[in-house]
């Protein structure tokens, strides 16, 4: 009667109860890590960002174009700091979109079965390339190409500071390069989502097919090709280790022959040996980073929200 | 009529974008053999036993990346058995106890959030929090611990995927034959997801091995191999930096046959990676099986 009862469903209900009880908690416990990760990782980008503002002035860090971290009289500005990640992203954009859109048209598209199957493998191992070797590469590759061209262009000039080829060219080159997947992968699945009867009248009307990619499909995938743009300005802005040692290493206004220094990039080169208000103003830099990723976070949940309402 | 379609020409506008499509298309594929072909011609003279096998010793004047290879092992295997189960208990929550509401929109707004984050901000945020606050300082254990909050989406949204394409049926009819919504989680969910948890994973260990910016400033740059014996538990609270990390400080000090040396490893681990998840996407294509 006693084995019996052990194997009752009434007799285990409590224990499994518990049990079910445990497991729900658990799993609801491990779904707000994410949420605890975001919030820990804002507030301690704000502590450590926002001191040094106060003890220099905002003005001064935000405005100033003086980096001169280490000198006796310290100055903090990281105005050229903020342009040329600006300036870099915008110009890496404006060279890797065209390539990958035009690919990624390629793949959805044009491709003949057997030529998309090695142009989409290829996509994919360039994704998963370290972003070190992109640099390494940059180093001995573009650098030497860069200081050839700069040779060139600034012959006899007593202005020029001479960079040796590490300029904000090279990185723009090396970024551009490396949001290609990024937006090669989004874009095309953006394109394939377009109904096909779209596709079919514009043919039907006597459109010739490219007419009908450029005119038709592009316009009906906007929100993923635009999705696909705010994915690779943030990669391109957030990447440090491939460009921190092909931009050059001083703090220079954001002209293409320059060495240069990106916000991630002055961080990479300078937070080992930082100390005291100086690593705060590099915690500075990285919430100036932060905020704006977050603002690119940001637009990119509105745009695919727009887009979701509208297949509704 | 010159421009009618009845004469069949092509017209030259769209030649010209047709070239530059395949134009583009070819670049990617150039740029893949280029570099890949470049980093092995470099680097493979400097690839031996030795420079596998051995830690670098200025006094026998020697290069080795043995320490470093086993310091990413260590990350890995300590930041997947963390984030694993987390990313798994999260995606299973999402998926099959969560009501659409607020919480949920909030858990996936920061999951997606989370994966937007560049690693250098992950790097600054845990040399702070698990260097100082915890108290972990340069260790193989805090630049683990910082890695798990940045796969942390990629196995959630993998496993979450892989949940997805469950049949109800197979839910419905295990609750109906009176299994526990546990039992049936772990007994009948976990193993038809099993292939899509295991692609995350290992997409996961690509991006842990080709991490650098969030390593620099929590793991560090040692590069002993453990002591035998305890040395291999205390080494999680020493510093250790990666491959990737040593491929970089390399560079930095123009060392760039020891620089292309890691490269090629670096290289062949992501291709083996590459070459895996597919295969393991072939094998359990559910659309494939007849």
């Amino acid at each position: 009667m006693e084995n019996q009862q052990t194997f009752s469903i009434i007799g285990n209900k409590r224990n499994k109860s518990a049990v079910e009880k445990a497991a729900q908690g658990i799993f609801t416990l491990c779904a707000l890590i994410a949420i605890l990760a975001v919030v820990s990782i804002t507030l301690y980008m704000i502590m450590n960002g926002t001191p040094a503002l106060f003890r220099v002035g905002i003005k001064e860090i935000l405005f100033g174009t003086q980096w001169k971290p280490t000198a006796e009289n310290p100055s903090y500005g990281i105005l050229y700091v903020i342009l040329t990640s600006i300036v870099g992203t915008t110009l890496a954009v404006l060279l890797g979109v065209p390539i990958g859109l035009l690919t990624a048209v390629f793949l959805a598209e044009t491709a003949p079965k057997k030529l998309a199957a090695v142009v989409k493998p290829a996509v994919e191992l360039l994704a998963g390339i370290p972003s070190v070797i992109y640099g390494l590469l940059g180093l001995m590759i573009l650098n030497p190409l860069m200081y050839k061209l700069e040779l060139a262009l600034f012959k006899g000039s007593e202005t020029h500071q001479f960079t040796g080829g590490a300029n904000l060219l090279s990185a723009v080159l090396v970024l551009a390069i490396m949001i290609l997947p990024t937006v090669i992968n989004i874009s095309e699945s953006a394109l394939r989502a377009v109904p096909a009867s779209l596709k079919s009248a514009s043919l039907a009307l006597g459109a010739s097919k490219i007419q009908t990619i450029f005119k038709v499909i592009i316009p009906a995938a906007k929100s993923g090709i635009i999705t696909a743009i705010v994915l690779g300005v943030g990669r391109a802005i957030g990447e440090a280790m491939a460009i921190t040692l092909v931009s050059g290493s001083s703090v220079n206004m954001p002209l293409p022959f320059n060495s240069v220094r990106f916000l991630t990039t002055a961080i990479v080169a300078e937070m080992g040996y930082a100390a005291g208000l100086h690593r705060q103003v590099l915690f500075t830099i990285g919430l100036v980073l932060f905020a704006f990723i977050m603002i690119i976070n940001i637009s990119l949940t509105r745009i695919l929200k727009k887009g979701d309402k509208k297949h509704e | 009529m010159n421009n009618s379609i009845m004469n069949g020409k092509a017209r030259i506008s769209d030649t010209v974008i047709r070239i530059m499509i395949y134009i583009s298309a070819g670049f990617s594929v150039i740029l893949l053999i280029g570099i890949i072909g470049y980093v092995f011609i470099k680097g493979i003279g400097s690839v031996n036993l030795q420079f596998l096998t051995t830690v670098t010793s200025t006094l026998k004047k020697t290069v080795g990346i043995a320490g470093n290879i086993v310091n990413t092992l260590y990350i890995i295997v300590i930041t997947l058995l963390i984030a694993t189960p987390v990313g798994i208990g999260s995606a299973i929550y999402l998926n099959e106890y969560a009501k659409p509401g607020k919480l949920v929109r909030a858990i996936e707004f920061t999951t997606e959030t989370l994966s937007g984050i560049p690693s250098i901000i992950f790097g600054l945020f845990g040399m702070v929090f698990f260097g100082n606050v915890m108290g972990f300082g340069y260790s193989i254990l805090t630049g683990s611990l910082t890695l798990t909050i940045m796969v942390l989406p990629l196995i959630t949204r993998n496993t979450q995927e892989a949940l997805k394409t469950v049949p109800d049926s197979y839910r419905s009819g295990a609750l109906g034959m009176g299994a526990t919504k546990w039992y049936m989680i772990r007994t009948i969910l976990l193993p038809s997801a099993m292939p899509g948890i295991i692609t995350g994973v290992i997409l996961a260990i690509g991006r842990i091995v080709g991490e650098s910016a969030a390593l620099l400033f929590t793991a560090g740059s040692g590069y002993l191999l453990p002591k035998s014996g305890m040395g291999f538990l205390t080494k999680i609270m020493e510093s250790g930096g990666t491959l990737t990390i040593q491929l970089y400080l390399s560079m930095a000090k123009a060392e760039y046959s020891t620089a292309f040396g890691i490269a090629v490893v670096l290289l062949v681990i992501v291709l083996f990676i590459n070459f895996l998840t597919k295969y393991l996407a072939k094998k359990f294509d559910v659309s494939k099986v007849d």
